[in-house]
């Protein structure tokens, strides 16, 4: 099992939590997450995997951080 | 005449005269209007090095050909002169009503020459010009003298400055619409040294459209493409410009206490989100818009007032180490009253807080004001808002920006500005690209000219890796014309969120006729960026001034996901002047000028 931080953003967090921590199976990607929070992946603008973009398929790690951001601009 | 009215109002303060002077349609369409031809005209009618607040310089304030047309964002217009804070071009954008109203005077231009020996303001009602006593307006702030202005001539759009510009603080911004902001370069003190308290507007007359059934045509298309955009037409009239607080810190790309961090875990106390839940009361478009970004916030005590963008959040937020929205409101809400830049208002109080810091700074030195700068004093920054826009006690001093106040201690490093402006909400060793448009700007530090965040962090047009230098030149030489052509014609940057190039073209044809296609209309926006470049070059503000401050060249960030991470600008300029047709010293290069229809500024190169 491992430990990851989830962080949701925007509309993301309507229904869900903004924080929170996941225990997952190894193996688990960002994917996977995603499925799990019932997230269209297609609204996924943005996945940062401890602050870098995040590929979706890659597997997860103990103690890691994914932000989840639909698409949001401004300037 | 199509798109542009065919008229320049000139104003003479000095002697109290104005006069129409016909518009040379070549001349417009060359510049495109707004920005490029405002930069065209300080080059050609005002002297090299003339100082900043002088009857020598000019004050003008230009419409685009697509300004107040029926096309989706084009509520904008463009202030350019001389600038009291770099020293260099000055070219503010701002939006609202106002700019609009003014092309519905008939005129494309206003240039305001010398100065009024009392002050004054400006009445235009379509062919009728009136230059009308102001003294009861002086010391007003701008909704005050919004509402002065129109209980006296109903149905006028106002444009204004705030106290902190008839004070002259090089940071002093034009209001127009109350919270409406030419806020960049000191704009507002050079209509307060010409003692111009205000230009009210209002007209009856329509802009010639080339092809009416085309542009009807076009304009649903591109209204119809924002709207279906995820940004444009969702993330930001959501949430406003506010929304890029959560995603820019989240990527380690958020200064805070003036650079020295690039990340904070409070950022959501001052989100998108948490304006959104807590302090919008209503959304405040501005003209002809469908993106409607702007917002209506409520202060502490309810009042509803004009709302911050995410650079101005930032400022007295994060870079103050400041998370509070009451007070970063309250910040938004003085700075529009008494006309301030926002990003460079709170910048400077970061940078006096970091002097403070390191002791340059003394108690004694600030103990009369009664106010702290230490990080994080919510109430200070506010106090010292306050205290920069009436220049009162230690105020004054910060009023000069943070070059002048950081030099004035021998510690000019501690300034994050380039060419003097203060640098805007990213923290460009975490986004290599946006770092190019900091260090090249024409009008010193600022992130809206050419807006890198859009594919090194928001993944418009295409998601770059915002680390990486390869491209980075070229991407950033292609955003910088790009802007200077949106600005021009007079409309929004933000419609880049779904609109690109072609676009630009078919509205601007549509209006104006069959003038540009893709390539020609990107080199009018390469045009304008060389004159400026050249304008610079004339005024001594050579490519000596296109460097970052040491701290983000040397000092590796020290927290969040960019931790390590320095800016190699060393590696970027010169790949940045190749692109643009520049010598390795940042010179554009003969050939290039004849390339753009420059050659009559040659003698400019060898300055």
């Amino acid at each position: 099992m491992l430990k990851v931080e989830v962080r949701l953003f925007a509309y993301f967090r309507e229904g869900r939590e903004k924080k929170q921590i996941m225990e997952l199976e190894e193996g688990t990607t960002i994917s996977d997450v995603i499925k799990i929070l019932d997230i269209d992946e297609k609204e996924v603008s943005i996945a940062l995997l401890n602050g870098m973009d995040g590929p979706f398929h890659r597997e997860l790690k103990d103690g890691d951080i994914i932000a989840l951001f639909p698409p949001v601009g401004g300037g | 005449m199509n798109g542009y009215m065919g008229k320049i109002l000139r104003v003479n303060l000095t002697n109290r005269t104005t006069k129409v002077e016909p518009l040379d349609l070549e001349v417009a369409q060359k510049y495109l209007g707004s920005r490029g031809l405002g930069v065209k005209i300080m080059m050609d009618e005002v002297p090299a090095n003339v100082e900043p607040l002088s009857e020598e310089n000019k004050l003008i304030i230009a419409a685009g050909a697509l300004t107040g047309a029926p096309v989706p964002t084009s509520g904008r217009y463009m202030v350019i002169t001389k600038s009291p804070l770099t020293g260099a071009i000055a070219i503010a954008n701002s939006g609202g009503q106002w700019g609009a109203k003014f092309k519905a005077t008939g005129h494309d231009v206003i240039i305001f020459e010398g100065k009024a020996d009392k002050p004054v303001y400006l009445y235009i009602e379509d062919d009728k010009v009136e230059i009308r006593d102001a003294t009861y307006l002086w010391g007003k702030t701008a909704s005050e003298t919004t509402e002065a202005i129109e209980k006296e001539l109903e149905g006028v759009k106002v444009l204004c400055i705030g106290p902190a510009g008839e004070k002259l603080s090089p940071m002093a911004a034009i209001m127009n619409d109350i919270d409406r902001a030419a806020g960049r370069g000191g704009v507002g003190a050079v209509m307060g040294y010409k003692n111009l308290k205000a230009v009210a507007v209002k007209g009856t007359n329509k802009i010639n459209i080339f092809d009416e059934e085309r542009t009807k045509k076009v304009s649903q298309e591109k209204v119809k493409t924002l709207i279906e955009d995820p940004v444009a037409g969702g993330g930001l009239p959501t949430y406003g410009s506010a929304v890029l607080v959560n995603i820019i810190n989240e990527n380690g790309v958020m200064p805070v206490k003036n650079f020295q961090e690039s990340y904070t875990d409070k950022a959501d106390l001052i989100s998108g989100e948490t304006m959104t839940e807590k302090y919008l009361v209503r959304k405040n478009p501005c003209f002809r818009c469908p993106i409607a970004c702007g917002r209506i916030v409520k202060l502490a005590d309810g009042t509803p007032v004009g709302g911050p963008e995410y650079e101005t959040i930032w400022s007295f937020g994060a870079d103050c180490d400041v998370y509070d929205y009451d007070a970063i409101n309250e910040c938004n809400m003085i700075c529009n009253e008494y006309g301030l830049d926002t990003i460079s208002t709170g910048a400077t109080i970061a940078a006096a807080m970091e002097l403070y810091e390191k002791g340059y700074i003394k108690d004694e030195e600030i103990l009369a004001d009664g106010l702290s700068l230490k990080w994080g004093d919510k109430n200070a920054v506010v106090g010292w808002t306050k205290k920069m826009a009436l220049r009162e006690g230690f105020g004054d001093k910060l009023a000069e920006g943070s070059y002048r106040l950081a030099e004035s201690y021998g510690a000019p490093e501690i300034s994050m500005t380039v060419k003097k402006q203060e640098l805007p909400a990213y923290d460009p060793r975490g986004v290599q690209g946006h770092g190019i448009t900091y260090a090249v700007n024409n009008r010193g530090g600022c992130h809206i000219k050419g807006y890198m965040i859009n594919p090194e962090i928001l993944g418009y047009p295409e998601k770059l890796d915002r680390l990486a230098l390869e491209g980075k030149a070229a991407y950033a030489k292609t955003f910088h014309d790009l802007t200077a052509v949106i600005d021009s014609i007079g409309l929004c940057v933000f419609s880049t969120f779904g609109l690109g190039l072609p676009d630009y073209v078919d509205m601007y044809n549509a209006v104006c006729g069959d003038i540009y296609n893709d390539e020609t209309l990107l080199e009018a926006g390469e045009r304008v960026w060389n004159l400026e470049k050249l304008f610079n070059l004339r005024e001594g503000i050579d490519s000596s001034h296109d460097k970052l401050p040491k701290r983000l060249l040397e000092e590796p960030v020290v927290n969040g996901p960019t931790k390590g991470h320095v800016h190699h600008l060393d590696k970027l300029l010169p790949e940045y002047y190749a692109v643009r047709g520049w010598d390795e010293k940042g010179i554009p290069t003969e050939e290039t000028l004849e390339r753009l229809g420059l050659e009559a500024y040659k003698k400019y190169i060898n300055c």
